[in-house]
């Protein structure tokens, strides 16, 4: 199977820093991977780097058969690749349905004759995102479907988490880059959002998705592969299972026995 | 937790009754000449407000403006052409009024750039003054359509205005800001020092004329006599209507959401696919636009242009009249124009201490209600719609 996402080489250095060190990762349609590795591993910057937030110092990233080492990060959304972040970045004074129609940006018109004086076609394709943007919501939480006009800013963190997730997934990503999806949530919390997640999979098999998450149970119970982190390099990679009991990832976690 | 939307529309009569009590207190603080009986009605209109906030009956208002806000606009015009007729004869209400209409459409130029796509601009006077020098250059030495002079003062002030693009791009925050600081700033000097554009004396300008009909002439309709500052209300408050469609417009459409995604986070926006600098560019100049037209207007109207007009001190005004209103909320800054030209115009025995008033103002609102007098509520894009 030909690869959705092949990183090769990348290398990203912040000053004496280097947080990325000739990483190669590879993606393909339809997987679930996790990327794993302690605090300062690189796994941030790989996703910043993967989206444009950061130019590359070295190495390159193809997408779905194009470079996009160099475009910005609009581009790549363009292309095909959503994230979320990692301390939530919703906007909190906007409803709900505003922000989800964020992360709709490439389906919706954009002009201004359109927007100011074609009222009734806004008016249509408002109420068709409306309906899309609530059958998404449903699908994570029906309560929040009955809200879709209310700020984000009264939500808990759980609903946060979703209305993020919603955000980029509503214009069907080919990839979808998760940063830490359960920070600041209980376990029970996560488990749900991670129900969810998968839910969601099932109705778009070839969906991939990249996530970085700290706890574990979570990469086992939905990744089909790890690959794991220290310092900015790729150090195992393979089924959960596999990378947790070899020796190197043991030893970037746990210090040196 | 669980609060379903509520499926049945407000009542529209408090929102008349609002309206119709605003059009009633205006015409009063309008005619009122005695500074003490001024004090009182201020006094009085401030307890009333608070005291109707206080019980609750200022809910009702909100939510019949947000589910009719067409029928209330209307209203609205209705009320506003009702103080016009009423001082049908006074030359000194009617100025009054129509250059709180204009400050008004300028300031909702300013909200699109500030409120909007978060762009301060502190040059808000220095391209209000561009449209007034705009009319008094082409009145008086052009044959240009006046309604054409009006556009062209709005086309200037956005054309001079992307001078400033680059600059207020390229930096963020507090820089921008200090940007548009030295244009306002250099802008005046430029006047005072350009004898073409009469010095620091400033110009005349010629009044408005409208298919051979002089604006500046007096209306005698069977036996009453109206003031010609009638003709520039009419027209201004046309303005306003024009400018507020579009204000509310652009805030409901995916523009709207686009300016407020960046102004509230730059970088999740341009990791959506939004074009971060054509969207700050497009508000820039829309809202130079606006505040441009209203000053091709307002210099009609004053028959006089000069750089004292339009400094720092008067960009200040505006964006404290968008601070005092209610950041993003077009009906917000018109009240708000309304205190911040009408009051220290009434109260002649603060006129000397107007920048302390409007600085304690200020700082008032921004202690005490930072989101303004009337907050600006969450976006529906049609109101009273209902899925």
């Amino acid at each position: 199977m030909t690869a959705l996402l092949e990183a090769r080489g990348l290398v990203k250095r912040f000053g004496g820093v280097l947080a990325l060190d000739g990483l190669d990762l590879t993606v393909t349609a339809g997987e679930i991977v996790g990327l794993i590795g302690p605090n300062g591993s690189g796994k941030t910057t790989f996703f910043n780097v993967a989206t444009g937030i950061y130019a590359a110092d070295a190495g390159g990233v193809i997408f779905d058969g194009a470079d996009i080492t160099t475009v910005s990060a609009r581009a790549i959304y363009w292309a095909g690749i959503s994230r979320t972040f990692q301390r939530s970045r919703l906007s909190l004074p906007l409803s709900i349905f505003d922000n989800i129609m964020i992360g709709n940006h490439k389906r919706l018109h954009q002009g201004l004759w359109f927007n100011l004086v074609r009222r009734d076609e806004f008016k249509r394709e408002f109420e068709a995102s409306y309906h899309a943007a609530r059958a998404l919501v449903e699908v994570f939480e029906p309560v929040l479907a009955s809200r879709m006009f209310e700020p984000v800013a009264g939500l808990p963190m759980i609903d946060r988490r979703r209305i993020e997730i919603c955000r980029a997934l509503i214009s069907e990503p080919k990839l979808l880059l998760l940063d830490e999806p359960s920070a600041g949530m209980t376990h029970d919390e996560t488990a749900e959002l991670m129900n969810d997640i998968l839910l969601v999979r099932e109705r778009n098999k070839d969906l991939a998705i990249i996530i970085v998450e700290h706890e574990m149970g979570v990469i086992e119970r939905i990744t089909n592969r790890c690959v794991v982190l220290n310092f900015g390099r790729k150090i195992a990679e393979g089924p959960y299972r596999d990378v947790a009991a070899d020796a190197q990832v043991q030893e970037a976690y746990l210090g040196v026995a | 937790m669980t609060r379903e939307p509520e499926k049945t529309r407000a009542a529209l009569w408090p929102g008349l009754i609002a309206l119709t009590a605003a059009a009633g207190y205006l015409i009063a603080l309008l005619a009122v000449e005695k500074q003490a009986f001024i004090i009182a009605l201020l006094a009085v209109g401030i307890i009333v407000v608070i005291a109707a906030a206080w019980a609750g009956l200022l809910n009702g208002v909100s939510r019949a403006f947000s589910d009719h806000e067409d029928a209330l606009g209307g209203f609205a015009i209705l009320a506003l052409f009702a103080v016009g007729a009423f001082f049908h004869e006074d030359h000194f209400v009617l100025l009054l009024v129509t250059t709180v209409l204009l400050y008004s459409v300028a300031t909702l130029g300013l909200n699109i750039q500030f409120g909007y796509a978060g762009v301060l601009n502190f040059a808000g006077a220095s391209f209000f003054g561009i449209g007034a020098y705009t009319s008094a250059v082409l009145n008086a030495h052009t044959a240009l359509p006046h309604l054409v002079v009006l556009l062209i003062g709005g086309l200037l002030a956005a054309l001079i205005g992307s001078l400033l693009l680059l600059p207020v791009l390229r930096t963020r925050g507090h820089y921008a800001a200090v940007v548009t600081i030295a244009f306002a700033l250099l802008f005046k000097t430029f006047l005072e020092v350009n004898d073409v554009l009469g010095g620091p004396q400033g110009m005349q300008v010629p009044g408005m004329k409208f298919f051979g009909w002089s604006f500046n002439d007096n209306i005698e309709i069977g036996g009453i006599s109206l003031s010609f500052y009638i003709n520039y209300f009419a027209i201004s408050l046309l303005l306003l209507i024009g400018a507020f469609v579009v204000v509310r417009r652009l805030e409901r459409s995916w523009i709207g959401l686009n300016l407020d995604a960046l102004r509230l986070d730059e970088t999740a926006a341009s990791c959506f696919g939004l074009d971060v600098v054509r969207w700050k560019i497009t508000a820039f100049l829309i809202g130079n636009f606006l505040i441009g037209i209203a000053g091709a207007m307002f210099g009609m109207v004053g028959s006089f242009v000069a750089p004292n007009n339009y400094t720092f001190a008067d960009s200040l005004i505006l964006v404290s009249i968008l601070l005092l209103g209610g950041i993003g909320n077009p009906w917000g800054l018109i009240v708000a124009t309304f205190i911040v030209v009408v009051v220290p115009e009434k109260l002649q025995t603060i006129q000397e201490y107007r920048f302390l008033l409007y600085a304690l103002l200020v700082i008032g609102v921004l202690l005490f209600r930072p989101e303004g007098l009337l907050p600006r509520p969450v976006r529906r894009y049609f109101p009273g719609w209902q899925p």
